[in-house]
């Protein structure tokens, strides 16, 4: 009888799990059906779902008209770059914070995540003109800085509640052992924490990659990643709906197959420490 | 070894060569929004690259939202982004005013200007110079569907009114069950539904403001419009018709779901297009509609044009001035007629294109177009002390237009009454246009 009510209520489970899961990519999928039908079959009614006249009409203009692999390739510089950046700095403040609290650590902590809550539009002015002066508009490194700016507070948190989990005495262990601190980061505490800095490098190639106010504003073409490709297929008169379906469909490609297949690192990263 | 530094001297001659031939030719960039219009442009670069080898073309396509706060922010920092932006009637007169743009004075001899409609050429010009060409033009119109005016035995006068609009989208929605008497913008912003309100009002004797700079939205004129808009769009219109912009109105037209749809006169090509439209050919034209009789501009109170302007910061003057004037000349009219068929040409910027009866036999909107755009006077008078019709052009517009138009959005979504609406309206205008000094 237990065994029964088991089975029901994993079945049960597994449906809603399942339905929760297809609500969730319903979005996504109906933006990669979209990219394969025409302009007057992606306004149908009722909407056609997978029985219409299957094209690639859609992809062979977005192919015709922007060079897709220039932006690819500046979205992968900026995300890479920046999350890079990020971890050289990340790690040690997260381990300052998690192995040498001060009694400020816990307002520090909260005072860098109150940057993230100021309208990126409020700094757009100052920022820009210091990119002019600078002569840093539409280059990667200026927008390497500036989205590892934006990312490095999520990296500073996720990696101080992964390192908080790290028992000290093992740092303590590698001290007395006589490890310097730069062998002590380097040596220990990285390699334990590797599922811990995968999450957090994960997500922030993620965030880093959607990041579209700073790289629609500072770029226009030598560093515009996809974030200004898919802004070109959007229009408010005119109704384009599969030539953007099939710019976003390449514009999310990449992201999607890196988070399908990093998604046991990504979870266990996210939900660390969430249930003890 | 005689040869061997003969042949280095050779290569090093030629590499020479070659980087003085790339440091003559100059790269333009250009800013422009995405609709047909200019990525047609943008599929004809070769042909403009291999007139001029020297010059180099470099697009920065956006949506036309993100393109307004990109090129603003450009230009009002100096940041010297772009060579050449694609702006509109707005932002010329206060761009020019600002000395952000510089004037085209050298657009060539075969150039013609005086082919520029009037209207279109006026909205572009400061103190009689033009500080940016016209790209293409619009003005605001009455799409139908004759079939279902067929049906219902209505015929659509050569000049409407908004109350013989409203009877019959309310004999159409009577008569079925799915289809909606009447879409019209209802999305909150400067250049949605207010820039329809405005030309309403306009039409119903209205303006934004009277000659001393103080709001009317509490005027008879405001009033009877906005009654009417928010009476219409409540019992004819599209559920959630709050939400409903350009686009969602030419989908639900485009789906056969509207009977009527006042808009831009750019919609027309989009609806007559049998790739686009489930009802290509049962569309119908008229002007937009009037209020009272003898309405201002007989009804045209809507004019846009997508111009192509050179920013003050560009170190490539020549180079943009030459490009614009190829973008927007005769030539290339006749060019993309060439590759597109002429129904494709951008509509709105000559004379001589509404002369072309080729175009006119392809265009079946040729007329009401050119009609609506020659009768739109844009110009400052002693009704109302700014330029424009649809939009005021002072630079505190966009701010006070989408903060007004959010509150008609709640008059159509039936979460405020339209007394409480227009007074509200009224104390923003009145607090912003004293706060920025208008007011004294």
């Amino acid at each position: 009888m237990a065994r029964a009510v088991s089975t029901r209520r994993k079945i049960t489970m597994t449906i809603i799990g399942w339905s929760i899961g297809l609500l969730i990519f319903f979005p996504v999928m109906w933006t990669i059906l979209t990219s394969f039908k025409s302009e007057l079959d992606a306004i149908a009614t009722p909407p056609k779902w997978f029985f219409f006249n299957w094209t690639l009409e859609n992809y062979q203009t977005v192919h015709a008209r922007s060079d897709y692999f220039r932006f690819m390739m500046n979205s992968v510089y900026l995300a890479v770059g920046s999350t890079a950046l990020g971890l050289l700095f990340a790690i040690p403040a997260a381990w300052a914070m998690a192995f040498s609290p001060t009694k400020r650590t816990k307002d520090i902590l909260l005072w860098m995540l109150s940057t993230k809550m100021l309208p990126a539009v409020g700094v757009l002015i100052p920022i820009y003109l210091m990119f002019r002066n600078w002569g840093l508009l539409d280059s990667h490194v200026g927008l390497i800085v500036v989205l590892f700016l934006i990312n490095l507070p999520i990296m500073v948190w996720m990696l101080y509640t992964y390192f908080k989990e790290i028992p000290g005495e093992i740092l303590e262990a590698a001290r007395m052992d006589g490890a310097s601190l730069t062998k002590e980061i380097v040596y220990v505490l990285t390699p334990m924490s590797v599922p811990g800095i995968a999450s957090t490098v994960l997500l922030c190639i993620i965030l880093a990659w959607n990041e579209a106010f700073w790289t629609l504003n500072l770029t226009t073409s030598n560093a515009a990643p996809l974030t200004a490709f898919i802004a070109s297929y959007s229009s408010p008169q005119g109704n384009f709906y599969a030539k953007l379906s099939a710019a976003s469909t390449l514009a999310i490609a990449p992201i999607l197959i890196l988070g399908w297949f990093s998604q046991k690192q990504l979870v266990r990263g996210l939900t660390f420490g969430a249930v003890k | 070894m005689r040869y061997r530094i003969s042949y280095l001297a050779s290569c090093a001659a030629l590499a020479v060569a070659t980087a003085g031939v790339a440091s003559a030719q100059e790269t333009l960039t250009i800013a422009t929004v995405n609709n047909g219009d200019m990525i047609r442009m943008q599929g004809l670069t070769e042909e403009f690259t291999s007139q001029h080898p020297d010059i180099q073309l470099n697009w920065v396509t956006l949506e036309e939202n993100v393109l307004r706060q990109r090129v603003t922010t450009d230009i009002a920092t100096g940041g010297g982004q772009f060579d050449i932006m694609t702006i509109g009637t707005y932002e010329v007169p206060i761009w020019a005013e600002n000395q952000w743009l510089l004037p085209l004075d050298n657009l060539g001899d075969d150039y013609d200007v005086d082919d520029l409609i009037p209207a279109i050429r006026g909205a572009l010009s400061k103190d009689d110079t033009l500080y940016a060409a016209p790209f293409y033009a619009e003005s605001a119109m009455t799409l139908y569907r004759t079939d279902l005016f067929e049906a219902a035995g209505i015929e659509m006068p050569a000049a409407p009114t908004w109350d013989f609009i409203a009877d019959a989208a309310r004999q159409i929605s009577e008569a079925n069950d799915d289809v909606y008497g009447i879409c019209l913008r209802g999305k909150p912003g400067w250049g949605e539904n207010m820039a329809f309100l405005g030309a309403m009002a306009r039409s119903y004797g209205a303006n934004y403001f009277n000659a001393e700079w103080q709001p009317q939205f509490e005027s008879e004129g405001w009033t009877t419009a906005v009654t009417q808009y928010v009476d219409m769009m409540t019992n004819y219109g599209p559920p959630g018709a709050a939400s409903n912009g350009f686009n969602e109105n030419l989908t639900l037209f485009n789906q056969g779901r509207c009977a009527m749809w006042m808009d831009a006169t750019v919609a027309a090509s989009f609806v007559t297009n049998p790739e686009e439209s489930q009802v290509a050919d049962n569309v119908g034209f008229a002007p937009f509609p009037c209020g009272i009789e003898n309405c201002p501009n007989q009804g045209a109170n809507w004019l846009w044009a997508w111009s192509l302007a050179i920013p003050a910061s560009s170190q490539k003057a020549e180079a943009a001035e030459t490009f614009i004037s190829w973008a927007t000349s005769k030539a290339y009219l006749e060019l993309v007629a060439e590759n597109e068929g002429w129904s494709n040409v951008p509509p709105g910027t000559r004379t001589s294109l509404y002369e072309n009866q080729e175009y006119i036999s392809a265009a079946p909107f040729a007329e009401q177009t050119l009609q609506a755009i020659e009768n739109a006077d844009t110009s400052a008078g002693d009704d109302k002390p700014y330029v424009g019709l649809q939009y005021a052009a002072i630079p505190e517009f966009q701010g006070l237009g989408t903060a007004v138009g959010q509150q008609m959005a709640a008059a159509v979504s039936g979460s405020m009454g339209v007394e409480q609406v227009l007074s509200a309206a009224q104390q923003t205008a009145v607090r912003e246009m004293t706060r920025a000094g208008y007011i004294k």
